[in-house]
């Protein structure tokens, strides 16, 4: 793709994401580190590209692997303890009502 | 086909900015997070339906990696939240850093490969920032675990040190992006990879254990631009908008906490705070320490018409969350105002403290912050300080030679009588001394916070 392009892209994305966390309250702050936390790990997208269409050298395919051992952790584990640590935010609400 | 891919990349980022949106509300918080996850589903699946794709390594990576983490986030205990953050950070860096790492290699291993400078440039900034987020985030890790000393680790000439590699770092980087096929580049690329990774540890061991929040959050903004580089190194939107969007959002959140501890980001980079002045300045401590008896201290409670809960890591150390739920309950039954007093970076993670009350089902009225607390603190009859130490030390408010001289506390020295639980008179997490301890309102209860918790609980259903 056109690097103009793409390098709009990128400058859009970081406005969006300096208006995105204005004003949150503090209790959310983990839970939020957590959740974008696991959002970085979009890097599974390339961990995955570089498994599936390594060269076949074996330092190719070792890259890979652990590329996307490691990404899948983050994606994983991310969004998990992230809904751990909020699913004890609904209770409490839940309680409230 | 491809037509098919892009549009659904579209739509994961389309997911994770409303998932990240809707994170920023505690009503919406759950949703929020369970979109931007189907976003990350949507996404990998797209991703898999590039022709031409080998599955073999994919699945056996997926299924290891999922294994690994599933087990991680389920397992870990409320308490060390804070480090199983950093530790999966570090591995989406360490993914980064290895998609430059092999895309650099195919370009190699491919005879009359050609590469695009972008790609080169972004190779070197995913390498990078992969390394330095990978590295400074296993030792962020290692420090919140306490599996390496919390204190700021400073050497002679560290500076200088780190203005080498940087240095160095600088040349192989302009080397490497000239020629990126010469012989010599290859050993500079290898040479980068080292030298980021060295740079991670050096650049997080200075900064104390007490600013690990913020560098958490600041490394998770690096983890970000990270996957961001690898985005330009593989012309991949979705990689740069999800990428950017964390970048930009820690960076965000990483100012806000700096604000809460009335510090910049460039004095928790560099001071190696918390090192040097140990001491707390010249002001050498008056009056004594009072112990207290928890027999003692319920007779106290039991006649108090208002008690407010400070609590810090200390709490979630000893796992005393229920007990004070408990505690708390028992002292409403009693008649007294119960509240929970929640300093803003208490604990080792900002909002750490709420997350353990809200698991102990203590009710969200009942909770109050710093600056709701503050002007009504002297008319509270018992402030009991739970494991906190550096939010309530009244020196950032007194002692202008402290390290934290100008933070803002919650002034529990204001209230008729504060009870301190602590193990022992160690310093805090910043190794700063702490005057409140020696103060005429102040009674120390010493011993495990739960089992003085507990001990206060029977004491009050005994009677």
């Amino acid at each position: 793709m056109d690097i103009t392009l793409l390098l709009f892209t990128f400058v859009l994305a970081i406005f969006l994401g300096f208006e995105l966390i204005s004003k949150v309250p503090s209790q959310l702050h983990t839970p939020l580190m957590s959740g974008s936390n696991a959002i970085s790990g979009i890097s599974i997208v390339g961990a995955l590209l570089a498994s599936g269409l390594s060269s076949d050298t074996t330092l190719g395919l070792i890259l890979g692997l652990v590329a996307v051992i490691c990404a899948t952790i983050n994606v994983v584990g991310g969004y998990l303890v992230t809904d751990r640590m909020l699913s004890m935010f609904k209770t409490r609400e839940g309680s409230q009502k | 086909m491809n037509i098919l891919i892009d549009l659904s990349y579209i739509v994961a980022s389309i997911l994770f900015i409303f998932g990240l949106k809707m994170l920023g509300k505690p009503t919406t918080a759950v949703r929020g997070n369970q979109i931007s996850a189907i976003g990350m589903l949507v996404a990998i699946v797209a991703t898999l339906l590039y022709s031409g794709m080998d599955y073999r390594w994919i699945i056996v990576g997926l299924v290891i990696g999922s294994g690994i983490g599933a087990v991680a986030a389920i397992r870990v205990p409320m308490t060390s939240m804070p480090e199983f953050v950093a530790l999966f950070n570090g591995t989406g860096g360490l993914a980064s850093l290895l998609v430059g790492w092999s895309e650099y290699n195919k370009f190699l291993s491919t005879p009359d490969g050609t590469l695009e400078v972008v790609p080169v440039v972004a190779i070197f900034l995913a390498v990078l920032i992969g390394g330095v987020t990978f590295t400074g985030s296993m030792i962020a890790y290692a420090k919140l675990a306490e599996r390496i000393d919390g204190k700021p680790t400073l050497f002679t000439g560290q500076q200088a040190v780190n203005a080498l590699i940087v240095a160095a770092l600088v040349i192989s980087g302009v080397f490497y992006i000239m020629n990126p096929g010469a012989g010599l580049s290859q050993i500079l690329f290898y040479i980068t990879v080292v030298l980021s990774l060295v740079l991670g540890v050096l650049v997080t061991i200075p900064i104390g254990g007490a600013d690990m929040p913020v560098v958490i959050s600041l490394l998770n903004s690096y983890s970000g631009l990270a996957g961001c580089a690898a985005g330009f190194v593989i012309s991949n939107t979705v990689l740069i908008v999800a990428g950017s969007l964390v970048g930009a959002s820690g960076i965000i959140l990483t100012s806000i906490m700096c604000k809460a501890m009335n510090r910049s980001l460039a004095h928790v980079l560099f001071s190696g705070f918390g090192a040097a002045s140990s001491t707390g300045g010249g002001s050498t401590e008056t009056g004594e320490v009072k112990p207290i008896s928890a027999e003692d201290a319920y007779y106290v409670l039991e006649a108090a018409s208002s008690v407010v809960f400070v609590p810090g890591y200390g709490m979630a150390v000893a796992q005393a969350q229920h007990a004070v739920r408990e505690l708390g309950d028992l002292l409403e039954a009693n008649g007294a105002e119960v509240k929970y007093a929640v300093h803003p970076v208490a604990g080792r993670m900002p909002g750490h403290m709420n997350v353990l009350l809200a698991e102990a089902n203590v009710p969200y009225e009942q909770l109050v912050e710093m600056d709701d607390i503050n002007p009504i603190i002297s008319s509270v009859d018992v402030c009991v300080v739970i494991g906190a130490n550096d939010v309530v030390n009244p020196g950032a408010r007194e002692d202008e030679s402290s390290a934290i001289y100008g933070m803002p506390i919650i002034n529990v020295d204001l209230a008729r009588t504060c009870f301190v639980l602590k193990r022992s008179m160690r310093a805090g997490f910043a190794g700063i001394e702490n005057p409140l301890f020696f103060k005429e309102n102040t009674r120390m209860l010493f011993g495990d916070a739960k089992e003085s918790i507990t001990t206060l609980v029977e004491q009050f259903k005994s009677s």
